[in-house]
């Protein structure tokens, strides 16, 4: 029979390989970081603060993107603000996953009162304002890096939860899904061997879409000061000292938020991106 | 004089696959036409073209379509839509989807006429039920306000049908609007579309892949294969002597109680092989006409 | 008196109606299959025919044991299956398999034609998979290349193939077919419904085959079961049931059957 299948095809667009591109240039900057930095990113100097990035008059060679107003580099902060950024992302990001995924497969595929226990506590858990949860939980936790992740992990898994029930229990109808019954298989090899690789798309999409919130959730702490030193470099806390001296130096407010903006906008391009790569369907 | 004149139609993927290769076909005032075809013939394709609800990957390439003597690829957009809403109506195959789940019975079929056709509320809601009576369903008024949910698939069928009727269209669309259906439920549908298009004197084209539904609702038909039209006939020519071998085969594929034996031929490869050829050998010389 | 592969005894079912679930309390129960009682003899093929809402892919379902009756009995070449466990079916499941109506919902879309087959028998601990894999498809007539396609780029016909071999890799005694041409073109379906048959016979199976068309189950049954309504209104020989039907219901179902013939009385 001739028809039109097969005919439709997508290839991999630029939008993967812009996001994929963006996100492979700042692993290795994080990676890299204490070798290309130009300056140390803790390292002031009075005389030099505040200095535009070269193209504009008046700036220093040494310092590409410009100084802060304490003469620290902006390029080298923002290098050293990757690695924070990025392996929160990366941590956090897995971890929601990991656990939301498994309760909302384990929800959706089996159902009755598991589901009925795990929905319930979905369903309580989205009652509390997140950013207060944060807050919160870094009161009692303290500040740094474990806690933030902690925080994320706590408030997160229930966008996987829910997500993955759902698709979950869309597979369980299939008919697939009875004929590994049929055959014999058991229901915790039907969830791994059947439901998992159909459901894997979404959680591939979910996973990036949660390491951009991450650096989102690890830059707004940093900006309200809870989370690690306020020294030390990220990106929330530079775009927390570029507003107040915005109108001063924009380059310190900007630099770092655009950073942020490429970032969270590439992890979710990349995540559509390789949903749509999965599917055997599509592909 | 044909109420709905199909010339040459061509429709094409985006990606310049044919879909339609140079249909032609004629439904006369009070007419129902069949168009046959298994799946992936372009058979839906055609109703869809003449409705101008083409999926959106394919698109009108070349040929005409002619409603009530007017070529509605020559007609502005706009126009074209109010022509084809006033004139032709649909009965889609899946009574289930069709229908507005949140909205109530009585707006569904009202609201065309209300707020396209400039009917008074009164006036519509009086066809309506009017409508629901003709096609037999009991207590008209307490349907109007029921929700689809409530209802049994049969009756969902009936309120389309009543629906598709409601502006008295000139020619309908029926898209195999028993598939989905028991066949105790089918035999009284397509009575029901039998009677409404003989007594409103409608042109109907019939998209079914059942040569059986044929048989009891049609006069005329068009076989499709791959988008091409392999045969037009008259219902009773095509089950006496077959014109076209992939149409002898069809029928002889289509299995019939009534024979002991049980007709299971399937279609021979050889029929294929000759009529992709056909299509083909086609597709060449259109080609180099162009 | 040949022997019996099913037996069951007053088998009932129910689901519980969530569109009339109270607030509080549990949802009334609605009754699928109210007391059916018949046999399948080794061998036989039977039809088991009805409309939507007659109970028959539910009776279907509780053949095989992917849904447990209420109460009754099944029982399976002389074993009561009627609440065993997964864990007692386990072993029982390589010798009763099942054909599914929709190829593509029933076809892991991720999964290769040959990883679609072998899985019952890595489920069930075969060896010499790929041999087995590889004869099945020969089997059902398709191409040993289809074993690294996926289900999307088949045609319904050859799909319906795939889920034949799956169910025949494993050399069951049994096989349950629920509507497995409905949705197919009738070129296709002749050519799935002779290939069924020709797999009755060589392996001497035992086919239980559920169907809404009459038309279909005529050559490829010996014996038609009528559901209506959850219950058994016939259980006749096909050919006696064509020459003379005793039930209203059967008669309507029948007389209700389009032909393909502008000569039939249809009124």
């Amino acid at each position: 029979m001739r028809d039109a299948r097969g005919e439709i095809r997508r290839l991999p667009g630029p939008r993967l390989w812009l996001a994929g591109g963006w996100l492979a240039i700042l692993v290795l900057a994080a990676l890299l970081a204490p070798w290309i930095s130009p300056h140390d990113p803790l390292a002031q100097d009075l005389f030099a603060g505040r200095l535009p990035p070269v193209w504009e008059a008046g700036a220093d060679p040494n310092y590409l993107l410009g100084t802060d107003s304490l003469g620290r580099d902006v390029l080298s902060r923002i290098l050293h603000g990757a690695r924070l950024a990025l392996s929160i992302a990366l941590i956090a990001g897995t971890l929601t996953c990991l656990i939301g995924a498994t309760l909302g497969l384990i929800a959706g595929y089996y159902g009755g009162w598991v589901d009925l226990a795990v929905s319930r506590l979905v369903d309580i858990w989205m009652a509390f304002p997140p950013v207060l949860f944060a807050i919160l939980l870094i009161a009692v936790l303290g500040t740094g890096v474990t806690s933030i992740i902690i925080a994320i992990v706590v408030i997160d898994w229930t966008r996987f939860a829910r997500v993955v029930r759902a698709e979950a229990m869309g597979q369980a109808q299939m008919d697939y899904v009875a004929s590994a019954q049929v055959a014999g298989r058991s229901r915790f090899g039907t969830v791994l061997a059947e439901i998992l690789p159909n459901v894997l798309p979404a959680i591939v999409a979910l996973l990036t879409l949660e390491m951009g919130i991450a650096v989102i959730v690890e830059a707004i702490l940093s900006f309200v000061n809870l989370s690690v030193s306020t020294d030390a470099p990220t990106w929330g806390g530079m775009i927390a000292e570029g507003r107040a001296s915005v109108h001063q130096a924009w380059w310190v407010l900007v630099f770092p938020l655009a950073a942020l903006f490429l970032t969270v906008l590439s992890f979710s391009q990349l995540g559509e991106g390789l949903k749509d790569h999965f599917d055997p369907v599509l592909r | 004089m044909s109420y709905l004149s199909i010339e040459n139609l061509d429709v094409r993927l985006h990606t310049g696959v044919p879909v339609l290769r140079g249909v032609s076909l004629n439904v006369a005032a009070g007419e129902s036409r069949a168009l046959v075809g298994e799946s992936g013939a372009g058979k839906s394709m055609i109703g869809k073209s003449v409705l101008g609800i083409l999926p959106r990957a394919l698109q009108v390439t070349g040929g005409r379509i002619v409603v009530d003597g007017e070529d509605l690829q020559a007609l502005p957009p706009r126009t074209r839509r109010q022509r084809i809403g006033a004139k032709v109506a649909l009965i889609p195959q899946d009574p289930l989807t069709a229908l507005n789940p949140s909205r109530r019975i009585g707006p569904q079929i009202t609201s065309r006429l209300v707020d396209f056709l400039g009917w008074s509320r009164k006036a519509a809601t009086d066809r309506a039920l009017e409508l629901l009576e003709e096609v037999q369903i009991h207590e008209p008024a307490r349907v109007m306000r029921a929700y689809p949910h409530e209802l049994s698939g049969g009756m969902r069928q009936r309120i389309l049908i009543a629906a598709a009727f409601a502006a008295e269209p000139k020619l309908i669309i029926a898209d195999e609007p028993t598939t989905a259906l028991d066949v105790t439920v089918q035999k009284q549908i397509l009575r029901l579309i039998r009677q409404m298009q003989e007594r409103h004197g409608t042109a109907l084209l019939f998209v079914t892949h059942d040569l059986g539904v044929v048989s009891k609702v049609c006069q005329t038909m068009s076989v499709l294969y791959a988008g091409k039209m392999v045969e037009d006939t008259g219902v009773r020519e095509f089950f006496r002597q077959p014109g076209h071998p992939y149409s002898a085969a069809l029928l002889a594929a289509t299995p019939k109680y009534t024979d002991p034996e049980g007709s299971l031929t399937p279609v021979p490869p050889g029929v294929i092989a000759a009529v992709e050829a056909e299509v083909a050998l086609s597709d060449r010389r259109r080609e180099a006409a162009e | 008196m040949s022997e019996v592969i099913y037996d069951v005894r007053d088998l009932r079912l129910s689901f519980p109606d969530m569109s009339k679930k109270p607030l509080l309390g549990p949802a009334p129960r609605v009754d699928v299959l109210k007391g059916l009682s018949f046999q399948i003899p080794k061998g036989e093929v039977l039809g088991i025919v009805g409309g939507s809402g007659s109970g028959k892919s539910t009776l279907g379902r509780a053949l095989v044991r992917l849904i447990e009756p209420d109460s009754g009995g099944i029982t399976f070449e002389g074993r009561d299956i009627t609440h065993a466990s997964e864990d007692t079916l386990r072993p029982l499941r390589a010798r009763l398999q099942m054909i599914f109506q929709d190829p593509m919902s029933s076809l892991n879309p991720r999964r290769q034609v040959g990883g679609i087959i072998a899985g019952p028998l890595r489920v069930q601990g075969r060896d010499n998979i790929p041999a087995r894999v590889r004869e099945a498809l020969d089997m059902v007539g398709l191409p040993q290349s289809f074993a690294s396609r996926y289900p999307h780029e088949l045609s319904g016909g050859q799909r319906q193939r795939v889920g034949i071999a799956r169910a025949i890799a494993l050399r069951p005694e049994f096989i349950l077919a629920d509507e497995i041409v409905s949705g197919l073109d009738v070129s296709s379906q002749a050519q799935v419904l002779n290939l069924l048959e020709e797999l009755v016979r060589e392996l001497g199976l035992t086919l239980a085959f559920i169907s809404h068309d009459l038309s279909v189950i005529r050559r490829l049954c010996s014996r038609l079961l009528v559901l209506y309504r959850g219950e058994i209104v016939e259980n006749a020989e096909t050919a006696a049931l064509f020459a003379a039907p005793q039930a209203a219901y059967t008669r309507e179902l029948l007389s209700a059957i389009p032909l393909p013939d502008p000569e039939q009385d249809w009124a």
